[in-house]
């Protein structure tokens, strides 16, 4: 079952970036230039200045629910563990020995108090620090006390969704999620209990395409009538209505580069608890009565109404209706997108059908994530050709306005979205 | 223990059976290789090693018989854009063993090499086939295809075509 580390990446060059890059000349307010997706030092740039610095998404503590559970995740390009301790605390080790370099895991997940190193067997604690190497006369006097295995400088959850960064200092997650802590919150209201978790197991969907197009994607509410009409008319769902010309449905930008598509404004139209489901209250009774003692009838109706949000919290964790998603860059124009149900705690008939309902859509063979797929594969091979050499994101820029929290929306199939992150990635690029 | 006659015709029934049903899933003949399915059929494909409990797990693949008209229908529309336009596949077929015979049903085996060009390049694939066929008056029909591919634990491109 164990099996070796997924997503192993190609190596990266560290360190910063000789060339200077004028970003006036990328970025503007309604177009990018297409080498922003195919540029080598843009992407090393990108590692650096993102990924190693801002807060990134890595995975959800109930995936290691015991002390000393452990199980293999990503920062960036980067292969972490994330493990418990022994005080119950989820900490991040760099999977990568102090001696030569070495791994010191190769299963994707278990349970391990201590990790050896295979190459000479330096052994160390689950916390990463050093326990031992062998024939330690050869070590006499060497302070043991720097060479354990390194640790992630933070780490920090948010309702149990464990987000790191790689740099010391900088914005708190707080600051950094903003007002997506709203949507995380809006998310786990779902849950009778509150708690949502993932505990079934994730798809690895590998592209040829840079990380940036499918977090573009994500919250894209243009492509998805055009790109999914295959499924939606065999399926005889309702969801191209959600994105559709005439849809009340908003795409909004959170700031620090979060954007969600807020499909409340059809569903409340509905009113029909569950209809973002695709499913009944009668469906689902055992679900509809623990929510009802949980939240009480009206509130409960109205969160069931409602439904799962549609956010992507920047960069890289994906929550869509039913599913999560964690993105993963690997090189400039190679991503993966790990991808599983999102689960919600005390809810075992709900959970089944948002396993199978998730194991449809998503992953290579998905009914959906597969056509998104060979969408991003061919801007990523569009970008690399020349006339136009610009990308044009200006759609719905005429009709954006401020929503009453302040926060700027436009119409479900506009590019608020894209401009947004864009806004965002220029800011977080600029700084030295 | 010697191997009868009877056990050979087995073994040749299944045998063209699991041939004629690659060669439809190459040919994009969607129809035809739905046709194959038993009422109760089960198309599963695992993640992440030789395959958990698919009731409890994400698999790449797990369709029930509807789901499976489902998939089908969804090829059919000429908009599944992950296979617009088709890759071209060609699989080859190899150690056919039966596993076990009850009844009406037959357990088999074989491993199984995709080979697939579409725009993205060329992909290759290895997987272990494991078939539960039920011989009905025209013939057998797949009660269980479960396809367990050798790096299913690895991130995988897009796998849209009949595997
Ligand atoms: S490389 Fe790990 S002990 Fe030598
Ligand atoms: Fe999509």
């Amino acid at each position: 079952m164990n099996s070796h580390v997924a997503a192993r990446p190609p190596a990266v060059p560290a360190g910063p970036i000789e060339r200077p890059i004028d970003w006036d000349a990328l970025i503007e307010a309604d177009r990018v230039h297409g080498s922003l997706y195919t540029d080598p030092a843009i992407y090393a740039l990108e590692l650096e200045r993102i990924w190693r610095r801002t807060w990134v998404y890595v995975g959800h503590e109930s995936e290691v629910p015991k002390p000393f559970d452990y199980v293999m995740k990503s920062v960036g390009p980067e292969p972490v563990l994330m493990i418990r301790g022994r005080d119950g605390k989820v900490g991040l080790l760099h999977n990568r020995c102090p001696h030569r370099g070495n791994h010191v895991c190769v299963s994707e997940r278990g349970t391990a108090r201590s990790f050896t190193c295979p190459y000479h067997g330096w052994t160390f604690n689950a916390d990463g620090s050093m326990r031992g190497m062998p024939f330690p006369s050869g070590y006499e006097g060497v302070d043991r006390e720097g060479l354990g295995l390194g640790r992630v400088a933070r780490v920090e959850a948010y309702r149990g969704f464990v987000f790191a960064s790689m740099a010391a200092e900088g914005p708190s997650l707080d600051e950094h999620l903003g007002a997506a802590k709203g949507i995380i919150d809006e998310v786990c209201r779902n849950s009778p209990t509150g708690e949502v978790e993932l505990t079934c197991g994730f798809l690895k969907h590998k592209v040829k395409a840079n990380w940036k197009f499918v977090v573009e994607n994500e919250t894209d509410g243009y492509h998805p009538g055009f790109v999914h009409s295959s499924i939606f008319q065999v399926s005889g769902s309702r969801i191209t209505e959600l994105y559709g010309d005439k849809s009340l449905s908003l795409a909004r930008y959170l700031g620090n580069g979060h954007t969600e598509i807020d499909l409340r404004p059809e569903f409340r139209k509905r009113a029909e608890p569950l209809s973002w489901f695709g499913t009944t209250p009668a469906r689902l009774p055992d679900y509809v009565a623990r929510m009802n003692e949980a939240y009480g009838e009206d509130k409960a109706r109205e969160i069931m109404i409602d439904g799962v949000p549609h956010v992507m919290i920047y960069p890289n964790l994906f929550i869509a209706e039913i599913q999560l998603f964690s993105i993963q860059p690997l090189a400039v124009d190679q991503t993966v997108q790990h991808v599983t149900a999102l689960q919600f705690k005390g809810a075992p008939d709900i959970n089944r059908r948002l396993r199978q309902q998730t194991m449809g859509s998503v992953g290579p063979a998905g009914f959906l994530l597969a056509d998104d797929a060979v969408m991003y594969e061919g801007t990523q091979i569009g970008v690399g050709l020349s006339n136009p050499e610009w990308l044009y994101i200006g759609r719905g820029r005429h009709r954006e306005r401020q929503d009453e929290q302040g926060y700027l929306v436009g119409c479900a199939t506009d590019e608020t979205t894209t401009r947004g992150i864009w806004r965002h990635y220029r800011s977080l690029m600029e700084a030295a | 223990m010697p191997v009868g006659t009877q056990d050979f015709a087995l073994l040749q029934d299944v045998g063209q059976f699991i041939y004629r049903e690659a060669r439809l899933q190459d040919e994009h003949r969607y129809a035809d290789w739905e046709a194959l399915w038993a009422d109760d059929g089960i198309y599963w494909v695992p993640a992440n090693g030789d395959g958990g409990n698919p009731e409890m797990e994400m698999s790449i693949l797990y369709d029930n018989r509807s789901r499976i008209g489902l998939r089908v229908r969804q090829l059919m529309t000429g908009r599944r854009y992950s296979q617009t336009p088709k890759s071209r596949l060609r699989r080859l077929i190899s150690n056919i063993e039966i596993l076990e015979t009850a009844g009406d049903t037959v357990t088999a085996g074989c491993n199984a090499f995709i080979y697939e060009s579409n725009i993205k390049g060329e992909t290759l694939w290895a997987a272990r086939n494991d078939y539960v066929l039920r011989r009905e008056a025209d013939g057998f029909r797949m009660v269980l295809k479960k396809v367990v591919l050798v790096n299913n634990a690895e991130p995988l491109y897009n796998l849209a075509f009949l595997v």
